[in-house]
């Protein structure tokens, strides 16, 4: 597997069961009491913004801010939803932003795991050099070289073009990264028995990495669609015309525009954030290897 | 050529060309274009050190530089603590660990925008939830938050913590499970307290996990930015600009390429020696 397992518990901290006396297991009675405690208080604070988000979706603009604060929306306006898709460009911004998560995790999936081949399976001379290239530029942050790249990127006639935001997100390196360190975990005598029997090295990636590395592929993709999704800063770099934007300028867009519509905006935060809500809950055990694989063993 | 060679490039190539054409070759053309006068029209014209020199003089510059490090040097730690905290609570054996574990996790992958204009409402001054709840323990004199040159950072500080703690965490979960459960075994047999084995077994069990995370944090704390920039702007007035807006600011604003540049290489060496001293450090450590 990539990484250790996140989802089994560990008994690492946990009090050993049947040799304590009675003393030791009312305080580690209490100890869980104050974990629970502790737990659900760390809960609330994270998911507060996500409930508060929700509610304000559903309330009438007025009742958003009101003292007391009411923490149910009554009434609830549903029409807030049918609101939003009127009052905004609410399907170009989901489309575009859609097919950008969509080609941008497709190739990154693809030309990352190819490449990452190369650099775990492969020898050969100034690999490692290479490879030192790349992660090189991960520790180099974006926003120091935007304005080169942002140059070059007009000089191919690509700026204010969907294909902008394909070009930069693409070939990042993350991609050869995490796929790297997870190739790197297969063992080698399955390679070399698959030489032995005559199969080239693309053979080897075809037949044999690539069906043992499926859940590797998947933390790649959920990490790179949900990372394209939410990028702000590339399209608005890039992305100049109003057709072109994506969800999050869109957003962002309309919140300077109806900056008093409480509601409404909330409304839009919800429908940006839902895509990712969804695909999040049903691939979690992904997301958590992608980052604990790419996280650590750096 | 060997057929190694030749092998290990066409793996590499398609991604490659991607890869040195839009990352290798603009971070080369930085240092160029950082000594030129280049504005919108495309004429580069060199200039030597005559935009670092204008630099020196900038106040603004100075005040984004400052407040880069004021919101390093607070979301460093804090989120450090936070998330090794978390880690810490969710290594044990309770119930619903794996759902806390998720919704840890939920504030890192959702947008930037949405987060910041939800924010923005929990910290409104007059009638936002938070100001209420701290009107209701008694603080006479809430803070008025993005609307206030005071706490308009320490606002984004908070929800710089709130958002990438969850990830950290991971992190530091997965470092958690390596350290050998016999440890803490023997550790107790010895009658070591619950702190004392924190400090002896987990802390230096954590150690290559907490290198890590510092150095990822600080480059994460230096690049700071569309988190800021859709929060508060960079407001009130320059109380949260910071080095990655003010290069936005310059050069795509006021397309003055070549200042933009330079002020991007001060961040690039930032971000670098800092990564560079960093490894220095553990490496020493280590040896």
């Amino acid at each position: 597997m990539t990484a250790t397992d996140l989802s089994l518990p560990t008994a690492a901290v946990a009090a050993p069961g049947n040799r304590g006396t009675s003393a030791r297991r009312v305080r580690s009675r209490a100890w869980r009491l104050l974990g629970y405690a502790a737990l659900v208080l760390a809960a609330a604070g994270l998911l507060l913004p996500f409930f508060w988000m929700v509610v304000a979706s559903l309330k009438t603009n007025n009742d958003v801010f009101t003292i007391p604060i009411t923490w149910l929306p009554d009434p609830v306006v549903w029409r807030n939803y049918v609101d939003i898709w009127q009052r905004s460009d609410m399907t170009t911004w989901l489309w575009n932003t859609l097919l950008l998560s969509v080609i941008v995790t497709f190739l990154q999936v693809l030309t990352g795991s190819f490449a990452a081949y190369g650099f775990a399976r492969v020898r050969f001379p100034g690999r490692n050099l290479l490879f030192l290239a790349y992660v090189g530029t991960i520790a180099v942050p974006w926003q120091s070289y935007m304005i080169p790249q942002f140059i070059l990127m007009s000089k191919l006639h690509l700026s204010n073009t969907l294909w902008s935001i394909v070009a930069i997100q693409a070939f990042g390196a993350i991609g050869v990264f995490l796929m790297k360190q997870f190739y790197e975990t297969i063992p080698e005598e399955l390679s070399e028995a698959a030489r032995v029997d005559g199969l080239s090295e693309y053979g080897i990636y075809r037949r044999i990495i690539l069906p043992l590395s499926r859940p590797a592929l998947a933390s790649l993709a959920l990490l790179m669609f949900t990372t394209t999704w939410n990028d702000y800063l590339g399209p608005l770099v890039y992305l100049r015309s109003p057709e072109l934007r994506t969800v999050q300028l869109g957003l962002n867009t309309f919140i300077s525009q109806y900056n008093a519509e409480y509601a409404l905006i909330m409304t839009g935060s919800v429908l940006s954030v839902l895509p990712v809500a969804v695909i999040f809950l049903l691939g979690q055990r992904y997301f958590i290897e992608g980052v604990a694989s790419t996280g650590l063993k750096g | 050529m060997s057929r190694n060679t030749v092998a290990g490039w066409s793996f590499i190539l398609p991604n490659f060309l991607g890869f040195a054409l839009l990352t290798l070759l603009p971070v080369v053309v930085l240092f160029y274009v950082a000594f030129t006068n280049w504005n919108v029209f495309g004429v580069a014209e060199w200039t030597g050190t005559a935009n670092f020199r204008r630099m020196w003089d900038d106040s603004s510059f100075w005040t984004a530089l400052r407040n880069t490090v004021y919101y390093a040097v607070f979301h460093i730690p804090l989120t450090l603590a936070a998330a090794l905290g978390l880690a810490l609570l969710l290594n044990r054996k309770l119930r619903g660990v794996r759902f806390f574990r998720t919704i840890a996790f939920f504030p890192y992958i959702t947008s930037i925008v949405a987060i910041a204009v939800v924010w923005n409402q929990l910290f409104s001054p007059e009638y936002g939830p938070i100001n209420a709840l701290l009107g209701a323990v008694g603080v006479d004199n809430p803070p008025g938050w993005t609307a206030s040159a005071t706490w308009s950072m320490p606002a984004v500080i908070i929800v710089g913590t709130w958002r990438y703690m969850g990830y950290y965490m991971l992190l530091f979960l997965a470092g958690l499970q390596t350290i050998p459960a016999q440890l803490y075994e023997a550790a107790e047999t010895d009658g070591a307290s619950p702190w004392q084995r924190f400090v002896h077994v987990t802390l230096p069990g954590l150690r290559t996990t907490t290198f890590f995370v510092t150095v990822l944090l600080t480059i994460e704390s230096f690049k700071v930015f569309d988190l800021i920039l859709v929060m508060t702007g960079g407001g009130p007035g320059q109380s949260t600009l910071v080095l990655s807006q003010y290069i936005y600011q310059k050069g795509f604003e006021e397309n003055q390429f070549g200042y933009a540049s330079a002020v991007s290489i001060v961040l690039f060496g930032i971000c670098f020696g800092i990564t560079v001293i960093q490894f220095m450090v553990n490496k020493r450590r280590n040896s």
